[in-house]
């Protein structure tokens, strides 16, 4: 088992490096700098800005100086565009943002979404069954974009519970709505997987065994079908764990929380090239590690497989 | 002794109480006792250098937090900022600034030229690479262009500090509107010792010196700024709103929501909602000239631009088959004004010359298109194709889809190509499109501000219009007694040539709190200052 993730480990330095070569050279290829503006700038000052932030060296030159950078004293250098902060800066004040809100919008749905699916699995072809299926097939079909000017409408506009926006240090009223919006597609999506992979499990062999030796029901379930079932869920939530804490555009602009989704998807825009490359490699570190964490978790809920 | 001195200290103390507590020291109005004050950004505040900023938003914050030498009324006339006043000389090229003595930093320290003095050498640096540098040369500060091309050592630049209390600038020509010019935030005064102290990080709330009417509290990227007055500046007696914040929220439509519910004081109305809020909240929903024309440019360059666009004839039939009334009337619904022409209608001292085709009516107006398009030999059954870029924006592409079906009247196939507005403006740039969408705004309230646009020498002239009386007017406009005649001959010049197709003429439309007052929404600039607002009791 050590071995095994010594040697994913090791593997996931080459997989980062491709992706920092492959992010940098198409952002580079896409039309367009960070000084680009409808105005456009005088050639001198240009020149100039481009002097400043290294632009003006050879492509292979500004990839070795970024890296190096980041290998040497983990700076991922400075914004382009917001010229007061670091790359450090940006990450470290909106990924804590992204990472409180992603985590609890994961909680909620797995444990909403599990307990949706098995209690339909359980339940199955019964009205609870049905009402299970159809809230997680609303919850699937109304996207967050939808859902984040409904919640506003209605919990800041007409009954005024809630703020409908900031962050305020993550105080409670400012994380309801961002959870809500984010966690409610996730929570679908785990309550199918653990349906129709619950309903598998119910019909294999060693449940009608225990079944059949006359365990109670209860323990039928939590006891030997829960466990097996959770396989797909778990391959599921790795890769959903990382997009939720990541963060989301659409939460982070219809709320303004500040958090890190926003900041990617700037950053691409406004071709804010270093900012863009910080978060990358941010988001393919938490993919590789998490990936990981997912095989390692395979082996100890299902015997059968070995590394 | 101690009761007296308790006395007087108490004495001074209700002295020194600011006038909110209960009327307005110049109009008199009784003022509410709740004087916090919460706006709307549409993005994230980039930086909060004045010699770094380069938004519109960002300049609202530089104007609260420092002081350039000159402020804005809130119809747009200059008022004594940093500065008391000025000498020109008789050449009128060199500015003698008398700085007000009593002004101070919010450290305590006093405001010197030597503050300006560094500020303006840094925006023109080339190590220091402002984004604004130009700005210096558009001020046309001694050897603002050679500074900035390297080609100069910084310590010439055409600014010195006589004393404490004095700044000269001599500038290259004569500009009238150079004072004008100083309001910008670009050329606000900063503190070397502060920034030498804490480099990029002087900005943090913790660490910025201001000479402004307020305070940085909290910079939240992408959240929120908070400020409160200065005790220090020079007429904080008079500074009423005690508590601002700026809230940073990407979706207009969000923001207007939370203006509904009570969270916001001021937000801008989104694109089509201006006719419904103005019936339902009269008092809140504003609509008021704004500094920026829209317009569509013809490529005019003779090997990259498309043949059929040299023809004078095909650039006017363009113009004239756009019904601007539709435009404004169905698909923008807030309150613009269509134009015929590219300086903003309400531009100080700007005298609008006899626009033909504005006058005709929108049948008159095509059956002239259409003649012109036959003449040129394009019509039903010889097409023009064309194609318009323009980037991604919902009104972008409801006036572009209108468009389209305008031209097709006069036989113009229109291919619409919608991008992303990095790749839309790099196109422009590189003069790589037929035609194009674009919109200037302007930078001080005068016509040059536009007018200088379609210079054959300026930077800016994406279509590469070139027309030698042009050129010729506008560099005569810089030392004439009278610009505005050159300029109105200019914009002549424009409506027969039609280098663009002029469509409409900016209003900024916002809903506001009906109790706030002095917003300066009668400036055409829409520079509002902090300072200048307040909250009347209702």
């Amino acid at each position: 088992m050590l071995a095994f993730i010594a040697k994913r480990l090791a593997i996931a330095v080459p997989t980062l490096l491709l992706l920092v070569v492959f992010s940098f050279l198409l952002m580079h290829a896409a039309p367009g700098g960070p000084f680009t503006s409808e105005r456009g700038l005088p050639p001198a000052v240009l020149a100039n800005l481009n002097a400043k932030y290294g632009l003006d060296q050879p492509m292979w030159r500004q990839m070795t100086t970024y890296v190096w950078g980041i290998v040497s004293h983990f700076d991922f250098g400075p914004s382009f565009i917001y010229k007061d902060r670091t790359v450090n800066e940006i990450i470290a004040q909106g990924f804590p943002v992204t990472l409180t809100y992603g985590s609890i919008s994961f909680v909620v749905a797995v444990l909403t979404g599990v307990g949706l699916g098995v209690s339909a699995a359980i339940w199955h072809n019964s009205w609870l069954d049905y009402l299970a299926v159809g809230i997680s097939i609303g919850a699937q079909v109304l996207p967050n974009f939808v859902m984040a000017p409904i919640l506003v409408l209605v919990f800041t506009l007409w009954l005024g519970w809630l703020p409908g926006g900031g962050w305020e240090g993550g105080q409670w009223q400012y994380v309801i709505m961002p959870v809500v919006a984010l966690s409610t597609s996730f929570m679908a999506s785990i309550a199918r997987i653990t349906r129709s992979s619950m309903l598998e499990v119910m019909n294999s062999n060693h449940i009608r065994t225990a079944k059949a030796k006359g365990l109670p029901m209860r323990k039928v379930i939590l006891r030997h079908a829960l466990k097996p079932a959770m396989l797909p869920v778990v391959s599921y939530l790795g890769p959903a764990f990382v997009t939720m804490i990541t963060g989301s555009v659409v939460v982070d602009m219809y709320f303004s929380t500040g958090g890190i989704g926003k900041a990617f998807v700037d950053s691409a825009l406004n071709r804010d090239y270093a900012v863009m490359m910080g978060v990358t490699i941010l988001v393919g570190t938490l993919t590789v590690l998490f990936n990981l964490l997912v095989d390692v978790l395979y082996a100890w809920i299902d015997p059968k497989i070995r590394y | 002794m101690k009761t007296k001195l308790l006395l007087s200290t108490i004495l001074g103390l209700a002295l020194a109480m600011p006038a909110w507590a209960a009327t307005h020291p110049v109009t008199g109005e009784e003022l509410a006792a709740n004087q916090d004050y919460t706006y709307w950004l549409l993005d994230a505040i980039k930086s909060m250098d004045p010699q770094i900023n380069t938004d519109v938003e960002g300049s609202g914050v530089l104007r609260s937090l420092f002081e350039g030498l000159f402020n804005e009324d809130q119809v747009g006339g200059l008022v004594p900022g940093a500065a008391l006043n000025f000498d020109l000389s008789d050449d009128k090229t060199v500015y003698t600034f008398h700085l007000r003595p009593e002004a101070k930093w919010s450290d305590g320290k006093p405001v010197t030229a030597q503050d300006f003095v560094y500020a303006w050498k840094r925006l023109a640096d080339p190590e220091f690479a402002s984004e604004y540098a130009w700005y210096m040369e558009l001020m046309q500060v001694v050897n603002a262009s050679a500074i900035i091309a390297g080609e100069k050592p910084v310590d010439e630049l055409g600014v010195k500090a006589l004393d404490d209390n004095t700044l000269e600038v001599t500038i290259e020509a004569p500009l009238p509107y150079f004072p004008q010019m100083l309001t910008h935030a670009s050329t606000f005064p900063v503190r070397q010792d502060v920034i030498e102290a804490w480099g990029p990080k002087w900005t943090d709330p913790e660490h910025m010196v201001g000479n402004g009417a307020y305070v940085l509290k909290e910079h939240i990227l992408g959240e929120k700024v908070v400020m409160e007055p200065n005790p220090s500046y020079w007429d904080a007696a008079n500074t009423i709103l005690q508590h601002v914040t700026a809230l940073t929220i990407n979706d207009n439509n969000a923001a207007l929501t939370r203006y509904l519910a009570g969270e916001l004081d001021r937000v801008a109305i989104p694109a089509g909602q201006y006719p419904r809020l103005a019936a339902e909240y009269p008092a809140e929903a504003n609509s008021v000239p704004q500094s920026c024309s829209y317009i569509y440019i013809f490529n005019m360059d003779p090997v990259k631009g498309p043949a059929a666009l040299q023809d004078v004839r095909v650039r006017r039939a363009l113009s004239y088959a756009i019904d601007r009334d539709v435009i404004v009337n169905s698909v923008l619904q807030g309150g613009q004004a269509p134009s015929y022409n590219w300086t903003h209608a309400a531009t100080a001292g700007f005298e609008m010359p006899d626009i033909e085709y504005s006058h005709l009516t929108q049948a008159e107006r095509d059956a002239k298109a259409l003649e012109l398009m036959t003449e040129a030999g394009y019509g039903p059954n010889n097409p023009l194709a064309l194609t318009l870029n323009y980037n991604t924006s919902d009104a972008h592409k409801k006036i572009a889809i209108a468009v389209q079906q305008f031209w097709k009247k006069i036989g113009v196939d229109l291919t619409l190509n919608n991008m992303e507005w990095k790749v839309h403006t790099d196109k422009m740039q590189a003069q790589d499109f037929d035609m194009g969408r674009y919109a200037w705004c302007g930078d001080y309230n005068e016509a040059s501000t536009y007018l200088d646009f379609f210079t054959s020498y300026s930077g800016h002239n994406n279509g590469k219009f070139v027309s030698e009386e042009y050129d010729r007017l506008m560099k005569e406009s810089k030392t004439a007694e009278n610009p505005n005649l050159m300029y109105t001959a200019a914009e002549q010049i424009l409506a027969d040539q039609m280098p663009m197709a002029p469509i409409y003429q900016y209003t900024q439309v916002e809903m506001i709190k009906p109790d706030m007052r002095g917003m300066s929404t009668e400036n055409l600039m829409q520079n509002w200052y902090l300072k200048d607002m307040y909250r009347v009791a209702q």
